[in-house]
């Protein structure tokens, strides 16, 4: 059983995607149910398997026992076991939201939720890069449906142009994965990393495959001159879709943390690739979204440019390809996960209380919800990084790791200061929301959120303080998973084994 | 060969960006199906172009790359999926504003 622990977190929503459609006729509820018992057992499973990976073994599940380079691999060490649990935490909880309403507003949500789910944890999970291609398609094409789900015109424009973007993407990924094999000959992550590092290859074409590549990736993780469509379609999605959306652009991040570490760093002919553009990428991503989200509307788009704030904050990390700053990173995207969802949850509930007035920053009428409006100071605080809370921690850890390089002032003032904004932005768009009350408007709805939705909520919003209570474990793990992933002999040692492989000299 | 596959690849990823930033539905679908020609034909090509070689392994001949047709393969069903999805979502987007245009404001 232990050996099989690698694929549970993809067969699970798998299987229960499946089921989901052949108990369609038994209506939404048993859809539900299966749903809701799926990512619970996929939360066990996830645990289990970040309980598994801690012992520093990289865990090598070869799909029909084909070895690789040839064959298709499953590859988990505790980066992706953080990622899995992490992404199965939060969809529970995004499940939980969406089953006491929202999945009934259009066809087949419960089903497109696994798929997207399968896709994600494959994302993390796969060790082969086309298999990456197939898994990010498997998330994409889930995500395109749910984006459009609940309906309307603003959800389809913004449908539309999210999956105009991402076929281009798709496009250029598969231009870099032919140029990789073409000049490679292999689409294994490990044996990319092998053979980038052989002296026989072009390598002016590897770069460019490399660099393509990466260009992907940060189109998925929303770097600055690919970024304008996130606000956009973040904003437009329902809450609990906008909840697993958070997930889709750590995919982007953790991709480029992995290859960085494992296949770009070691190689002579790749180790400089993300120098020199990525870090002001990034920190232009940070003040970008620090001065979109004054200009925001609602609480939903500033939401949306939170998130994007935090993926420009976390791409800092594979600059620098140190063990210690990408340990601070991850412990940093957690707690911003977290965060985000949380938000985006809260504000479709202080849509609904506030009726027509909606989530909009104008005086509205009267929210009848002191639970609702110290969940908001909960994760508001966290998200701009004030302490005592998660997100303070997390930036503190980031900027210590930093500290002794060349770039650290530039990085401590961007990151301090678009804090600074979003403080402000936050601290306005709060008091707007919950203290401005104007008597003209009519009153949304007064009904209780039920337990469904306040549990979800409380879920989201509780990591803001238990992130810090046990901050100790939670960043030695991350540490210890940073520490495994900037070693990437092992894991090229644990996927490749010790036999030469055979290959054809191509003309 | 490599000269008629290489002129191929680059007037279909040509024709289909020029498509692609025409803010129409019905170019834009035209646009991001050339530009999945392209790449079909391109990912084909990274196995090297070998004439009169069989495509499968036989024992003393020299034989095709078999990895980038499987790639192709996998490329031509996902993208057929996607672009699906995309000619049901521009409808959807006609019918809702009856304007083509990928910004199309609410219908009066």
């Amino acid at each position: 059983m232990t050996q099989h622990a690698a694929i549970l977190p993809i067969l699970i929503p798998f299987v229960a995607a499946l089921l989901q459609l052949a108990a369609k006729g038994y209506g939404i509820a048993a859809q539900r149910a299966i749903g809701l018992a799926a990512t619970l057992l996929g939360v066990a499973a996830t645990l289990w398997l970040v309980l598994l990976a801690d012992d520093g073994m990289v865990r090598v599940y070869a799909l029909g026992d084909w070895a690789a380079p040839f064959g298709i691999v499953l590859a988990v060490d505790r980066l992706a076991a953080i990622m899995v649990l992490l992404t199965a935490v939060l969809s529970a909880a995004a499940l939980l939201y969406a089953s006491a309403g929202f999945d009934a507003q259009g066809r087949h949500f419960h089903p497109l939720f696994q798929l997207q789910l399968v896709g994600l944890q494959g994302a993390f999970l796969t060790g082969d890069l086309f298999n990456l291609f197939v898994f990010f398609e498997v998330m994409l094409l889930a995500s395109y449906v749910l984006l459009a789900h609940g309906g309307g015109l603003v959800r389809t424009r913004a449908g539309l142009a999210y999956v105009a973007l991402n076929l281009a993407g798709s496009a250029l990924f598969l231009i870099a994965l032919g140029m990789l094999y073409g000049t490679l000959g292999t689409l294994n992550l490990a044996d990319v990393a092998l053979r980038l590092q052989s002296s026989e290859i072009d390598v002016a074409s590897a770069r460019l495959a490399c660099i393509l590549l990466v260009a992907v990736f940060a189109l998925k993780a929303a770097l600055l001159p690919l970024s304008f469509w996130l606000p956009h379609a973040y904003a437009a999605a329902g809450a609990p879709v906008a909840a697993l959306f958070v997930i889709m652009t750590k995919v982007g991040i953790v991709s480029i943390l992995r290859v960085q570490a494992i296949a770009f760093a070691p190689a002579a002919a790749t180790a400089d690739l993300l120098d020199g553009w990525l870090l002001p990428l990034a920190l232009a991503t940070v003040l970008f979204a620090a001065i979109g989200a004054l200009a925001a509307p609602r609480l939903r788009d500033l939401t949306a440019w939170l998130v994007l704030a935090s993926a420009g904050t976390l791409l800092v990390a594979p600059v620098f390809s140190q063990a210690n700053v990408t340990a601070a990173a991850l412990y940093y995207l957690i707690q911003s996960t977290f965060v985000a969802v949380a938000l985006f949850l809260i504000a479709e509930r202080v849509a609904v209380r506030r009726g027509v007035a909606a989530d909009a920053f104008q005086p509205g009428p009267r929210i009848h919800a002191p639970w609702l409006g110290l969940a908001f100071l909960l994760t508001a605080a966290s998200a701009v990084g004030l302490p005592p809370f998660a997100g303070f921690l997390g930036k503190l850890m980031l900027l210590t790791a930093v500290r002794d390089s060349s770039s650290a002032a530039a990085i401590w003032s961007v990151l301090l200061f678009a804090g600074l904004l979003l403080m402000l932005v936050l601290a306005k768009g709060g008091g707007r929301l919950f203290w401005e009350r104007s008597p003209s408007h009519p009153h949304g709805s007064t009904h209780p959120a039920g337990w469904c939705r306040s549990l979800a909520v409380a879920l989201l919003v509780s990591p803001a303080l238990l992130l810090v209570l046990f901050a100790g474990p939670v960043s030695d793990y991350a540490a210890r998973a940073a520490a495994q992933l900037h070693d990437p002999q092992a894991y090229v040692a644990a996927v490749l084994g010790k036999q030469e492989i055979a290959r054809e000299t191509r003309p | 060969m490599e000269a008629l596959l290489a002129i191929a690849i680059g007037l279909l990823t040509a024709c289909g960006v020029f498509l692609l930033l025409r803010a129409r539905t019905f170019p834009l679908i035209l646009g991001l199906t050339l530009l999945s020609y392209a790449v079909n034909l391109f990912l084909f090509a990274s196995g090297r172009l070998r004439m009169n070689a069989p495509p499968l392994i036989r024992d003393g001949a020299a034989y095709t790359d078999p990895l980038p047709q499987a790639l192709v393969l996998t490329a031509i069903v996902i993208g057929f999926g996607m672009t699906a999805y995309l000619v049901m979502l521009s409808l959807r987007a006609l019918s809702e504003s009856g304007d083509d245009h990928v910004d199309a404001k609410e219908k009066l």
